[in-house]
């Protein structure tokens, strides 16, 4: 495997670790006005991922920093095509963050409620924003030979990328009620129970869907990069399979699979896309790869010993915190400090 | 290339940037200012110091989640609007900045949040730890971004292959000279920032006979640390002024609004330029004093705008290559003069300290340190405009120009209305993260935790 490979796959594996945690800190975050019903339960729900969602979000900043420093092409491109889709991430971001951290720092019940709904609609739109930037992946945009996006804003909201935004939006939301569901004691917990079957339906819907229209509207399966085989029947399986623990009320099986779900789904794509890192709907020889977009060996090879030494103790020490926090929030006082 | 796009962009740029900067020294300071007093609690087991910690690691919090979001918009903003600059150097530039978020966010955050939340699940010696953990990362952070800034600065360790940089040396990158005085002195800059935000609020309690034991020694904490971290960030300014006549004489040409080269070189104490026509309009100077600060002895020449545009103009072709004076040349003094200001300011703090003279009646003194408390975010942010603009027209100093780092596919209209968007946000946000500020610093801290059952306890303990 070459360095540039090895880039790739590091940066697949950054993003689709974000996307499984701060997954569900998106969808608890979406959640959070809905299934809290007074003000203890709403902070019971943000508690839950209070330790964490910080240390999540780091995913999505090291794996920017990764794609900036492996493939400089690659994030200069992107990140000004999709110029007004990273400004609403950001935005929502920075309301989900500061909402978490703001939100029970003052008595107020306007003063909370305002943080409530900041926190929801600031999970929900990156929640959405993050299927349509993958389909888009998969589906291209319009790259010209310089190698610079020529479409706008409106070319990333077709059809297509809209279905695949609802497909990440109801998948993190099943993905944060069953981690609610493992992470709080009652009321929330038989809610997000509740929650997760209702919304295990119409996320298999929209996946099924996307995947058939992954079929009919683009030719990616023409022109595969490696055949991901059996990864994408696995992605379907595993949530086939989250569907029927969910319902035995298994939600520790549930969550292990809507995981897998993801893992299997974004590897799918990642896959498909080797090694093109952004495809272009105008011309394929316009399309960035590993190759053409990136940096020069010395680069590559300082950073990859970088990361060989600094990874293992990254993952090390963010389980560690899961495991110190392992316990259910029950609504006790001493345990909410958000 | 859209002029408007550019013009906009640079706006958005120093608007979250400064924006960002107002909440990044005091994580620096304060982390460690923390972490000692909780040092001291798990040294002494005297309660007082855990009602310190308490106390000040709230406030710690509502600044670092501040610090946190606004910090993503700057990694993304790279590449959203300045993706020809993103393409140019990604290779050399984005090395540190991925390495900073491996090595430093990542425990920065985990250990905060274990921080935050681990008050009963870890022993007080791990719980201390984590604080550590987050002072650590937190400067360890400073470093890495001031690695990638110096490389703006003064680029070493790169060959240009193809039209773009690449990396040649990364050991270059981090014997950098530049960092070498960027560093310290941003880091020590951060603690001062701390310091006086420390005192300030202590001083505002002292005066009020309020929880005087706590404050007491939060303020004497404070002033020790104060004084040392000022006294090194004058040291350091020293050589990195230096280091700025060697590397970008046209910055300190600027900022000392010296039109003409001069040996001895004279200091300004009042100058006016009129940029456009390049003529003093006011100018009364100092003989051979820049010439000392510049080389630690009476005479050697310092180079002046107009010999530096022409040098300029034969090496790297027409053009302009002035940045603008005026903003230079006052933030660089409002930079050092808030620097001195708080020197004495610290300096005379630990004199009343170490005569046990803090609460004396007559010590109306202590007025003064709340409202200085603004000192050290002027020096800050004064510093990094003299830093930032006085490099242009360069964004990559002598490499590549401002106006060719634009992403071309933006339009004047959508960074208008991000820029709207951000100043905004950022703005309500500032509302709210100061009234917090205000709100915590004022009730003072908790009362011991024994006395009280746990009902009546606040929400964050």
């Amino acid at each position: 495997m070459d360095l540039n490979t090895l880039w790739f796959v590091l940066i697949a594996v950054l993003f689709i670790g974000y996307f499984v945690l701060d997954g569900f800190d998106l969808g608890v975050g979406i959640l959070l006005p809905f299934l809290g019903k007074d003000d203890k339960e709403r902070r019971m729900i943000i508690n839950a991922i209070g330790p964490h969602w910080d240390g999540n979000e780091v995913w999505l900043i090291t794996a920017g920093g990764a794609m900036f420093a492996a493939f400089p092409l690659w994030y200069a491109t992107l990140f000004s095509g999709f110029y007004l889709a990273f400004f609403l991430l950001l935005i929502g971001l920075i309301f989900r963050g500061i909402g978490l951290e703001f939100r029970s720092k003052d008595e107020n019940p306007v003063w909370r409620r305002f943080w409530d709904w900041a926190i929801c609609v600031g999970s929900f739109i990156p929640a959405l924003l993050w299927g349509v930037a993958l389909a888009n992946f998969v589906r291209g945009v319009p790259i010209n030979a310089m190698k610079y996006y020529v479409g706008n804003f409106g070319d990333l909201l077709n059809p297509y990328a809209l279905l695949g935004g609802l497909v990440s939006l109801l998948g993190f939301t099943l993905h944060g009620a069953l981690f609610l569901a493992l992470k709080t004691g009652e009321p929330i917990l038989s809610r997000a129970c509740q929650t997760a079957r209702r919304l295990w339906w119409p996320t298999a819907v929209v996946l099924l869907a996307f995947t058939i229209a992954t079929y009919v509207f683009t030719d990616i399966y023409q022109r595969l990069g490696v055949n991901p085989g059996p990864v994408p029947i696995g992605a379907v399986l595993s949530l086939m399979a989250a569907g029927w623990f969910i319902h035995q009320k298994h939600e520790g099986w549930g969550f292990t699979m809507t995981t897998l779900t993801i893992i299997l789904s974004a590897s799918t794509i990642f896959l498909t896309l080797y090694p093109r890192v952004l495809v272009s709907s105008l011309d394929p020889n316009f399309s960035l790869t590993i190759y053409n977009s990136a940096s020069g060996i010395n680069t590559l090879r300082t950073m990859t010993i970088v990361a060989l030494i600094l990874v293992p103790f990254v993952l090390v020490y963010q389980g560690w915190s899961y495991w110190v926090f392992r316990r259910r929030i029950t609504g006790r006082q001493e345990e909410l400090h958000y | 290339m859209d002029a408007q796009a550019l013009l906009l962009s640079q706006w958005q740029f120093a608007v979250t940037s400064v924006y960002h900067f107002f909440f990044v020294p005091l994580t620096l300071g304060l982390s460690v200012i923390v972490a000692l007093m909780e040092t001291f609690y798990v040294r002494t087991g005297n309660d007082l110091y855990l009602r310190m910690t308490k106390f000040w690691g709230k406030l710690f919090v509502i600044n670092f989640a501040m610090g946190v979001v606004t910090g993503i918009v700057q990694e993304f903003q790279f590449g959203m609007n300045w993706s020809e600059y993103a393409r140019y150097v990604g290779d050399v530039f984005g090395a540190p900045l991925a390495i900073e978020a491996l090595l430093a966010f990542f425990i920065e955050s985990t250990f905060l949040g274990v921080w935050i939340f681990g008050w009963d699940r870890l022993s007080k010696g791990m719980h201390a730890l984590a604080m550590w953990l987050v002072a650590l990362a937190s400067n360890l952070s400073a470093f890495w971004i001031l690695v990638a800034n110096s490389f703006m600065q003064a680029p070493v360790g790169y060959a240009e292959q193809g039209g773009r940089l690449v990396m040649q040396d990364f050991g270059a990158l981090l014997t950098n000279r530049y960092v070498w005085g960027q560093f310290p002195h941003t880091v020590f800059s951060g603690f001062s920032t701390a310091a006086f935000f420390v005192l300030g609020i202590s001083a505002y309690h002292l005066l009020r006979k309020r929880h005087e034991e706590i404050f007491k020694r939060s303020f004497q904490i404070a002033s020790v640390f104060g004084v040392l971290s000022i006294f090194m960030v004058i040291l350091i300014g020293h050589t990195q002024a230096q280091r700025m006549v060697e590397f970008q004489p046209m910055k300190i040409a600027s900022a000392e609004a010296l039109l003409r080269s001069e040996n001895p070189a004279s200091f300004s104490l009042l100058s006016i330029v009129d940029q456009a026509t390049m003529r003093e309009v006011i100018s009364i100077r100092i003989p051979r004093v820049l010439s000392l600060l510049a080389y630690n002895r009476l005479e050697g020449e310092v180079k002046g705008v107009l010999d530096l545009q022409n040098e300029y103009q034969a090496r790297f072709g027409p053009g302009n290559y002035v940045p603008d004076i005026t903003v230079t040349y006052w933030s660089f003094r409002l930079m050092v003069g808030s620097g001195f200001l708080m020197f004495f300011l610290a300096a005379y703090a630990l004199f009343r300290v170490m005569r046990r003279e803090i609460t004396q009646p007559l010590f109306k003194f202590l007025n003064v340190y709340p409202l200085a408390i603004a000192l050290p975010y002027l020096a800050n942010i004064s510093g990094w405009l003299l830093t930032e603009m006085g490099r242009q027209p360069w964004v990559v100093y002598g490499k590549l120009r401002t106006a060719d780092a634009i992403s071309p596919n933006l339009t004047g209209g959508m960074v208008l209305s991000t820029l709207i968007g951000f100043t905004l946000v950022y703005g309500a946000l500032m509302a709210a993260d100061i009234y917090l500020l205000a709100k915590y610093a004022k009730a003072g801290p908790e009362p011991a935790q024994a006395s009280r059952p746990l009902e009546e306890q606040a929400y964050w303990e």
